[in-house]
């Protein structure tokens, strides 16, 4: 990308805080929802199975099972909608993009947890 | 019309106010030089012509040359002129974006639309096609169908649409706004697409 855009970027995109995270974890975005002049946040936990893009245009997106189907939702990360992250649990997976969770239901849908071993 | 010659960088999307995306185009905008200044008396009407874009003194011609050296400047690859401009500015004087622009204004921006070669009627004009691949049809879905009728007038009528060499022609966007002025790097957000290959030259006009 041309440093014009990435100096753009800069300049039009709020400065971002959360916590690192990957294609794998399991992490809980808190989304704010504006209904009329009312604003709430709703929680969107799920496994993140592809982070895309670059700059201000990244976006991830973030997979659950919710009653039986399964729920995709796309957030771009410097959406100002975005309240906060949380890393629940680190997945640890051999891809950067997990479609492949997409064919599998129940037992065979789960991740393995990433262990840190404490010295 | 003032406005200031530039170039595409590219595209890109930020979020507005509310939250939304929107997308972006970033133009380098300027500086401009002042290649002349036409008035009243000699020329019948004021107007200013503005340089942009270095260019090597062995591409320019001799007249050209003699032109830029006029103003006091080096050779300029893209020449425009704007007329309405309400800033005084004399021979030589350079423009810059934040003199022109500002944030909420709306521009129009002129520039060369991509080469596409040539191309078939569906998508030079946009003509549906035959639609039906079955009912007897055999190499005809992206096809025209008829031109004209037979025996009366016998002829196929002027400015027919048919296939041809589609874009890089000059191509205007009209009611585009101003999304963002960044006068340091010479940049302007605008909102929305405009005509042109990235690093194309373009006319931005207000």
């Amino acid at each position: 990308m041309s440093d014009a855009i990435n100096y753009v970027h800069e300049q039009m995109s709020k400065q971002i805080d959360f916590p690192d995270f990957k294609a794998g974890d399991n992490i809980a975005i808190s989304y704010k929802i504006i209904e009329g002049s009312k604003e709430r946040i709703q929680q969107f936990k799920g496994d993140v199975i592809k982070i895309k893009g670059e700059g201000g245009s990244k976006t991830f997106t973030v997979r659950k099972m919710s009653n039986g189907v399964g729920v995709e939702r796309i957030f771009p990360l410097n959406s100002p909608n975005i309240d906060g992250i949380k890393v629940l649990k680190r997945g640890k997976v051999r891809r950067s993009k997990l479609y492949y969770l997409r064919d599998l239901v129940g037992k065979k849908a789960r991740i393995k947890e990433r262990k840190f071993i404490k010295k | 019309m003032n406005g200031l010659i530039g170039k595409k960088i590219g595209m890109t999307s930020v979020f507005d106010g509310t939250g939304k995306r929107v997308a972006c185009t970033v133009v380098e905008a300027g500086p401009c030089v002042v290649t002349q200044v036409k008035n009243e008396e000699s020329d019948g009407y004021y107007s200013l012509q503005l340089g942009y874009g270095e260019a090597k003194e062995k591409n320019t011609s001799n007249p050209m040359l003699g032109h830029f050296s006029n103003a006091k400047t080096t050779p300029k690859r893209k020449l425009a002129e704007f007329r309405d401009f309400d800033i005084d500015k004399q021979l030589g004087d350079r423009i810059t974006v934040e003199e022109v622009f500002a944030e909420g204004d709306v521009v129009n921006v002129i520039g060369t639309s991509k080469g596409k070669g040539f191309q078939g009627v569906v998508k030079r004009h946009g003509f549906g096609g035959v639609g039906q691949a079955t009912h007897g049809q055999h190499n005809r879905q992206r096809a025209p169908g008829s031109i004209g009728a037979a025996s009366y007038p016998s002829k196929v009528v002027k400015g027919m649409k048919m296939a041809g060499r589609t874009g890089g022609k000059r191509v205007k966007t009209i009611n585009l706004s101003v999304v963002k002025v960044f006068a340091d790097k010479n940049l302007i957000l605008i909102k929305g697409a405009i005509p042109g290959p990235k690093g194309s030259f373009v006319i931005v006009e207000k």
